[in-house]
């Protein structure tokens, strides 16, 4: 018998693409940003109303991923900003070559900011990079304040935690300060934005944040590279 | 499923540089962190080789801790309850340093017949 070190990455596959993905996204100067929740817990709502609130001229696409139906792609489109469905047919995550593959006939040199919002589920997305820029998770308070204990892969790796659902606040028993205490034991010194898609309130931060990013990725594109 | 696809993809691709060998036994790594419950895995690896050419494949897990070292001092440790000071000089400043892992380790190989001639002796 002989042992063969192979010491790579399982998904040294998806990593490759994702790593193309990133590099196209770069020399393009598009910011992507990878959605990421549990089913229900608002990634639609909130890109919805994300898109309401940004210039009809702005340079912005979505790639929206689902086991099945193209419901999601239908309510985005209202907006009159490119959007394709990725439907999985029962993968329950979105991986690198699917993004590559739906992004074919799009010009990135075109956009300046892509949406990806990935399929609900807290825990397989987590491992598949896309090529974005930063993952961002949304946590409904309709879920319990000890998820970010429960599945702290998500956590750990996305840069923002969206609290969404903060309308509801008076009639579920969620402690929101201990929701953000769980989700900074697990990524210290996480950013995290509390909004309801209902009402409003908390959306003006999200897209605050939304415009420091793409602000930061401009001036990081227009350095020198090398 | 997705990750115990790619395991035996990897073990395919790395099988056809022994072509005159069979595929004994693949580790992977998998961090704490990483999102993946190994028994899950070990399941999903099952179901795929079952009836298969690598039914004989056997898959090892090694589980890797949620591991920091602190920036200050330097001592490396193991994260319990996602504290993540360092327990010897009480540093804030750590860094991860394991717990994501989700890797290849090795592959074990064996000669072509080594396996089934222990059962060809008992015909």
């Amino acid at each position: 018998m002989e042992r063969v070190p192979l010491e790579r990455k399982v998904l040294s596959e998806n990593d490759r693409i994702a790593a193309e993905l990133r590099a196209r996204f770069q020399e393009h100067g598009v910011l992507c940003l990878n959605f990421i929740s549990s089913p229900g817990s608002g990634k639609t709502s909130l890109l919805e109303c994300t898109l309401e609130n940004l210039p009809r001229h702005d340079r912005v696409a979505v790639l929206t991923g689902d086991i099945q139906t193209d419901n999601d792609a239908a309510r985005l489109k209202r907006f009159h900003f490119p959007v394709k469905q990725i439907t999985t047919g029962g993968t329950c995550h979105l991986d690198a070559r699917m993004i590559e593959r739906h992004l074919a006939d799009w010009r990135l040199e075109d956009l300046d900011l892509l949406f990806i919002e990935n399929v609900g589920n807290l825990v397989c997305p987590s491992s598949y990079d896309l090529g974005e820029a930063a993952k961002i998770v949304v946590l409904s308070v309709t879920e319990g304040e000890d998820k970010p204990l429960k599945y702290p892969s998500i956590f750990f790796k996305s840069d923002l935690l969206i609290l969404n659902k903060i309308d509801l606040l008076p009639y579920v028993p969620f402690d929101i300060a201990a929701a953000a205490e769980n989700a900074r034991r697990v990524h210290p010194g996480m950013e995290i934005v509390k909004v309801s898609c209902l009402t409003g309130n908390g959306l003006h931060e999200w897209l605050m944040w939304l415009e420091q990013r793409r602000h930061a990725n401009k001036a990081g594109a227009m350095q020198p590279v090398g | 499923m997705g990750i115990a696809y790619s395991v035996l993809a990897a073990v395919r691709t790395e099988m056809k540089r022994h072509p005159d060998k069979i595929p004994g036994k693949v580790g992977v790594r998998v961090g704490e962190l990483a999102a993946l419950d190994p028994e899950a895995l070990r399941f999903c690896f099952e179901a795929i080789t079952r009836d298969t050419d690598m039914e004989s494949l056997e898959l090892e897990i090694e589980v890797c801790p949620f591991r920091y070292r602190c920036l200050g001092c330097g001592h490396e440790f193991v994260v319990h309850d996602y504290e993540t000071r360092c327990p010897q000089c009480a540093d804030l400043k750590t860094e991860c340093i394991g717990g994501q892992e989700l890797d290849l380790a090795y592959l074990e190989v064996e000669e072509y017949g080594a396996s089934t001639a222990g059962a060809k002796s008992t015909q």
